[in-house]
């Protein structure tokens, strides 16, 4: 592989991480984001409705696929996910170093059976947000009904935020709530200048690394 | 606004829709078979009915599936969501547009 | 000037703290708490403004949103506002207004001339002396938009910031009056998500203006207490200076906010706030609007509504005059009489229009010593200037006419009252039905299509105790039905109220002559539309409110009728001898309630946020080579690199020439990517592209053109084996996610038995695309693991390995002609090896080229772009594509080609234009004709779709859509052109290596 140092993520050009605060530097912040970049992603399709799939999925990543519409699973770590996305499709997320295994472990997991995986890791950055204020911050830009008996902790949809296409995740955080914005990097620099903006009256904390 | 459900996602607020025009237009099998007519009848005619409308919507933004509506066009009032390849909520629709709130009167009042 | 009017006590003003302000130019003080209605009405001014079409002097005649004179133009530069309201802007610090519709001032006003001519401008004055000669229109334009323009909008660019909130809620509650507060408090109480928004800066709607008890405490306590319990509730949101200002389908409400006033720097708050709400259930609780009597000269300053007069007292410490005049058809208004008398204001006397007015406030008025008058109207207000005196009579036995002798009383202030209209509008904007009450001569809301309803004084019911009923049923029921049946004990407030007797209706009071004969009845005072207007055009054949209104403009100014419209509908229907107003149609109220600010709708979408700039993995190197940018949908792409000193022309030819005979690089990132995987994916491609895909070897890439079920090209683009089951389909750029949809819509809704699934990959990969006599020697130093022979990797072939280390997908397609690899990398790799590339290349020449120098190359080999040669009416066929088109399966848009139309002959083909002139270069759009003169109309035979100049050629050239073009190739066609017509000969559409060995090679 190629040297790690010419990897751009998608909002590299803004230099975050040289422009984060150190931690708890903003106390006062009433919205803290994140660039989360490099994550494993993958879409997966397939027969919700067949339970050699779903079984052998579950088996090949140790998570449940979610059925249910608009929910997601988690691992124990927290750090791979499950998302719903459409009722034969879902979006995989893992940690950065997690590509080749998701890729084998589903790819061998199956023998005909109609279903596809595709490495979507390089479409979309996650931007992860939290702070007391980021369900408001959210609401300026986004339709979706986030409030706590709508959109509990694991829901998934997606949507809009202002003009860009997002999924939204919210994580099984027990305090605070915290969002997941997955957002096309073709978008990535306009959301994060968006979000800034709206954040504006709330203080704004940036923990990128 | 409208505010519409999607059969899987439940509602959502129109911008993340996009309309497909009426619904239940068949292509014909054997095109070659078709007549210019028919072929023209498939390809360009639609009804545009004042009151319940079967037409076709995808949540483009959200689960990116299609899936029909029954929506009155007059009064937007949505009466069901239906999968693809199910059948519309006849009887409902009956019932509704016995009970239809919106008569065609025009303004009277002239001597 | 000092604040002559002011009352020594009473109001909800703060006199300790003055408020300096300036209107048209004077200098004048107030007192926090004022509106800038109420410092006006303190400092003694009387006309505010000039009428609209007569330029009659105007003064202040209501206390809010209903206001039609008072429109100033507040502040001037950037932030100024025009028609505003001075009965809803708050008095702040340093505020300046202007009269709007005068010139030079209010008080002298040149224009006024127009009221002198007011008999040659009657009802449609406008469309029936200026429509004929339709083309002196051009000219008359100019004068009237000029004499006959409200306010100003501002040149410069808004300097305040706006935004925008989505939330949704279980119950929306729609003013703070006394039902209002009661629904909330009802619906909270339940758990519900209750929003209760209020457009005043106060809480309270008409208990601010009235003396009244709520559960044995003064009103004012009981909304104090009332709010202090809302905002103990977690999901309870309370907004103050909010207006609901539209109600649409599904329960949608927009409330505009007002955060900050006009001049506060809001720092990082933004002024205004537009609220998008989506609410399960909504409670109207926007009260009632009190109507003036339609009677003579009623425009004049000093007349005002009765109950705009107790505000100004009650809440705001002024006396808008010295001795006043009441006027009314019903017993509200004697509260008027009351509260004047108790502030030290002289009543000359009441007239009612009903005989023998014996309701406790009638009895209360005589008590107090005040003159009564019943059966009376007043048949003329004297004083152009302002009130003087008005003239009284006695109502004849039918109430359409005059008797015995006229009375003339001295006053300066005319307070009447014609009953009060119940607010429906936003009943209205989602489509709700209103019928007439005749009894109480309302419109009230009736149907509606939403889960809405209307309470309290906005549904007719006038009474404090009915409103505070109605608001906690409404409210207890609203939640409810949103799912929340908490009980509570919490009993209804109670509040005594005074009975009050029926009004008696008659729209528009006669005076001493025919209406319109003398003095004027108006119906709409911003607008100028009197009940002669409406009489008018009822005489006329206008028959439906809606017609009239649009023919007199009735109800059509910024306050949209707010109290002319009720009037102007019962005149119009007196006028056609109909009893019932609802009969001759109720106009549809129309969102905005009232106005709002642009910059409100365009919230945070300024700027460089007014819509997403798409960026390519690469774009910040484009950037910092200063290329010039194309938009393509939202993404930026390089149009062009030009070099200091270049022009575009130069620029274009250096990289034209580069790519032919060096090498050049082009970021292709933006075309659209789609991963197909599955068993019957070959067939899938079968049906939605013209050509045969089942034969396609693995590793190799086929052109493929979409096409819509009526024959006509929809899209093109390369699409590569990548498996057994797997392909990855190119679309073009702006047609990306309209293709992936397009599959979609096949597979869901016509071919669910097909076992594909289609996955945009646009976004995974950065393609960077090298072309020309250098290119291999380039790229064959940046892997060892891919061979880039020509009989390794031919035309047409796909390879995957690794460039520069990074895992890779080599394409051998080429949209120049030249010998092109396709490189796609990960995203995130994508400006590490497009920086190694320009690095490396600079011996071979590299040079960077844009989306101008792609179709000046793809043009000279006469590749078509979808959407500039096609334009939805083009078939495969019309452009020489007939190669590309199966015989041997069916596929979208086949059998539209034996279509009548598809088969004429006479069809534009694609041909190519060489100007005689090869230093002429065509218009893109330019119409082709085969005859050369001037003899209009000369027969258009096409025209001409994309046009260049080629440095490759030394020549101009172009490409065109030409009526039976291929027979004419060798023929001489022409393009007019402005100044000049350019002559071009026809050939075949294809300019440079017409054999292919560069695309081969």
């Amino acid at each position: 592989m190629v040297d790690a140092y010419l990897r751009q993520s998608p909002l590299a050009h803004l230099h975050l991480a040289a422009r984060a605060t150190t931690s708890n530097a903003l106390p006062d912040a009433g919205v803290v984001l994140a660039e989360i970049p490099y994550l494993s992603q993958f879409v997966l399709r397939g027969n919700a409705d067949n339970q050699a799939f779903t079984a052998g999925i579950k088996k090949a990543l140790k998570l449940p696929l979610p059925i249910s519409p608009c929910t997601s699973s988690v691992d124990k770590t927290g750090h791979s996910h499950i998302l719903w996305m459409g009722p034969d499709e879902w979006l995989i997320v893992g940690p950065s170093d997690d590509q080749a295994h998701i890729n084998s472990s589903i790819s061998t997991a199956f023998r005909n059976q109609h279903f596809s995986l595709v490495n979507v890791s390089e479409s979309r950055t996650l931007i992860r947000l939290s702070g007391t204020q980021a369900q408001n911050l959210l609401e300026k830009g986004c339709s979706i009904d986030l409030h706590p008996s709508a959109f509990s902790p694991g829901s998934v949809v997606n949507t809009h935020l202002s003009h860009a296409h997002i999924t939204l995740h919210r994580l099984n955080s027990i305090q605070q709530p915290t969002y997941d914005l997955y957002v096309h990097r073709s978008f990535a620099e306009y959301l994060w200048s968006w979000l800034e903006d709206a954040a504006r009256e709330y203080g704004l904390d940036n923990r990128s690394k | 606004m409208l505010l519409i459900p999607c059969p899987w996602c439940g509602e959502r607020d129109e911008p993340e829709f996009h309309h497909g025009g009426e619904a239940h237009i068949k292509r014909p099998l054997e095109p070659d078979q078709s007549t210019d007519e028919e072929w023209a009848e498939y390809i360009f005619m639609r009804t545009n009915p004042k009151g319940v409308f079967l037409e076709r919507w995808v949540h483009q933004s959200g689960c990116r599936r299609w899936f029909n509506l029954a929506r009155n066009t007059a009064t937007n009032e949505i009466i069901g969501a239906y999968k693809m390849g199910e059948k519309p909520p006849i009887s409902t629709i009956a019932n509704k547009q016995k009970t239809a709130t919106v008569s065609n009167k025009k303004p009277k009042g002239v001597k | 000037m000092a604040q002559t009017n002011r009352l020594a006590l009473g109001g909800d003003i703060d006199r300790t703290k003055p408020v300096n302000f300036t209107f048209n130019g004077h200098h004048m003080q107030g007192y926090a708490g004022d509106t800038l209605a109420s410092a006006l009405i303190a400092n003694g001014v009387r006309i505010v403004g000039r009428s609209f079409k007569y330029h009659r002097p105007r003064g202040i005649m209501a206390a809010g949103t209903e206001e039609a004179n008072a429109l100033v133009q507040l502040e001037t530069g950037a932030r100024t506002l025009a028609n505003q309201q001075a009965t809803r802007v708050e008095l702040y610090e340093g505020l300046s207004a202007t009269s709007i519709n005068c010139w030079p001032s209010p008080d002298f006003d040149l224009m006024s001339i127009n009221s002198w001519f007011h008999r040659l401008m009657p009802a449609g004055f406008y469309y029936k002396t200026f429509m004929w000669p339709v083309s002196g229109w051009k000219y008359y334009e100019h004068i009237i938009r000029r004499a006959a323009g409200l306010g100003k909008s501002p040149v410069e660019p808004d300097p305040d910031q706006y935004d925008h909130m989505h939330v949704h809620c279980d119950v929306l509650v729609v003013g703070g009056g006394a039902s209002g507060i009661s629904a909330a408090l009802a619906a909270g109480r339940t758990g519900a998500r209750v929003i209760l928004v209020d457009e005043s800066k106060d809480f309270g709607g008409q208990l601010l203006n009235e003396q009244y008890t709520i559960n044995n405490k003064s009103a004012s306590r009981w909304i104090e207490d009332a709010l202090a319990e809302l905002s103990t509730m977690e999901d309870v949101t309370v907004l103050k200076r909010t207006t609901a200002f539209g109600y649409y389908d599904h329960n949608y409400a927009g409330l505009l906010e007002t955060r900050t006033d006009i001049l506060t720097d809001g720092g990082d708050k933004t002024r205004q706030r537009l609220w998008h709400v989506r609410t399960k259930r909504c409670v109207l609780a926007t009260g009632a609007l009190e109507r003036p009597l339609i009677f003579s000269d009623n425009d004049r300053p000093g007349v005002m509504l009765a109950s705009a007069v107790r505000t100004y007292i009650q809440r705001y410490g002024v006396k808008p005059g010295n001795k006043a005049v009441i006027f009314t058809n019903n017993d509200d208004a004697y509260r008027t009489a009351l509260a004047l008398k108790e502030a030290a204001v002289k009543v000359a006397a009441i007239i009612d229009t009903r005989p023998v007015p014996d309701g406790e406030l009638p009895t209360q008025a005589i008590a107090a010593g005040i003159e009564i008058i019943d059966n009376a109207t007043i048949t003329g207000v004297n004083g152009g200037r302002g009130v003087k005196s008005v003239e009284v009579m006695s109502l004849n036995a039918a109430a359409d006419g005059v008797m015995g002798v006229a009375r003339t009383i001295l006053c300066d202030l005319v307070a009447s009252s014609g009953g009060w209209n119940p607010v429906i509008h936003l009943h209205s904007h989602s489509g709700g039905k209103a019928k007439f009450d005749q009894a109480r001569g309302i419109f009230i809301a009736s149907e509606t299509l939403q889960a809405s309803e209307c309470i309290g004084a906005a549904n007719g019911d006038f009474l404090l105790g009915d409103c505070l009923n109605e608001g906690f049923r409404a409210g207890k029921e609203a939640a409810s039905k949103a799912g929340f049946k908490k009980a509570s004990r919490r009993k209804i407030p109670i509040a005594e109220h005074i009975v009050e007797h029926p009004l008696r209706l008659i729209w528009a009071l006669p005076s001493t002559k025919s209406i319109g004969e003398r003095g004027k009845h108006f119906l709409d005072l911003q607008h100028d539309v009197t009940a002669a207007d409406v009489q008018l055009a009822a005489r006329e054949g206008y028959a439906s409110v809606e017609h009239t209104k649009r023919y007199t403009t009735l109800g059509m100014a910024t306050d949209q009728g707010k109290t002319g419209n009720i009037p102007g509908m019962a005149v119009l229907a007196q006028a056609l001898g109909v009893d019932n107003p609802g009969d001759v149609g109720t106009t549809t109220f129309r969102p905005p309630y009232t106005p709002v600010t642009l910059g409100a709708f365009a919230g945070r979408n300024v700027g460089v946020l007014t819509d997403p700039v798409r960026m390519t993995p690469m774009h910040h190197w484009h950037e910092l080579a200063a290329c010039k940018w194309e938009d393509v949908g939202q993404w930026k792409r390089p149009w062009y690199y030009p070099k200091q000193g270049e022009s575009m022309q130069d620029a274009v030819n250096r990289e034209c020439l580069a790519a032919r005979n060096a090498v050049g690089i082009l970021d292709a990132s933006t075309l659209g990517k789609i991963d197909i995987q599955g068993p019957d994916a070959a067939e899938f491609l079968n049906r939605i592209y013209t050509n045969a895909w089942s034969k396609l070897a693995i590793g190799k890439c086929r052109y493929g053109l979409m096409l819509k079920e009526d024959g006509m090209i929809f899209d093109d683009g390369v699409t590569t084996r990548l498996g057994e089951n797997h392909y990855l389909m190119t679309t073009t750029t702006s047609n990306a996610a309209s293709v992936l949809g397009w599959l979609e819509e096949w597979l869901q809704t016509e071919w669910p038995d097909l076992k594909v699934y289609c996955n945009s990959v646009t976004e995974a990969w950065a393609t960077l695309s090298i072309c020309g006599p250098n290119a291999r020697a380039l790229l064959s130093e940046f892997t060892d693991d891919i061979d880039l022979t020509p009989d390794a990797l031919p035309f047409m072939g796909m390879k995957e390995g690794t460039v520069g280390g990074i895992p890779a997908r080599v394409f051998r397609i080429s949209f120049t002609g030249e010998c092109s690899f396709e490189i796609n990398v990960p995203a995130s790799y994508g400006l590490a090896l497009w920086t190694q590339l320009m690095v490396a290349g600079e011996k071979y020449g590299i040079t960077p080229y844009g989306t101008e120098t792609m179709h000046v190359l793809r043009a000279e080999k006469g590749y078509i772009i979808v959407g500039q040669e096609t334009d939805g009416t083009v078939m495969p066929q019309d452009l020489g594509m007939d190669w590309i088109l199966s015989k041997k399966k069916d596929f979208i848009g086949r059998r539209s080609f034996t279509r009548p139309d598809s088969q004429r002959t006479e069809r534009k083909k694609l041909v190519g234009l060489l100007p005689v002139n090869p230093n002429d270069i065509l218009e893109e759009g330019g119409q082709v004709v085969a005859e050369k003169g001037d003899h209009r109309p000369i027969p258009m035979i096409g025209h001409v779709t994309s046009s260049y100049y080629s440095a490759n050629l030394g020549r101009s050239f172009a490409l065109a859509m030409i009526s039976n073009g291929t027979e004419r190739i060798g023929d001489r066609v022409y393009v007019p052109m402005d100044g000049k017509t350019i002559t071009c000969e026809v050939t075949a559409p294809i300019f440079f290596d017409s054999e292919g060995t560069r695309l081969h090679g």
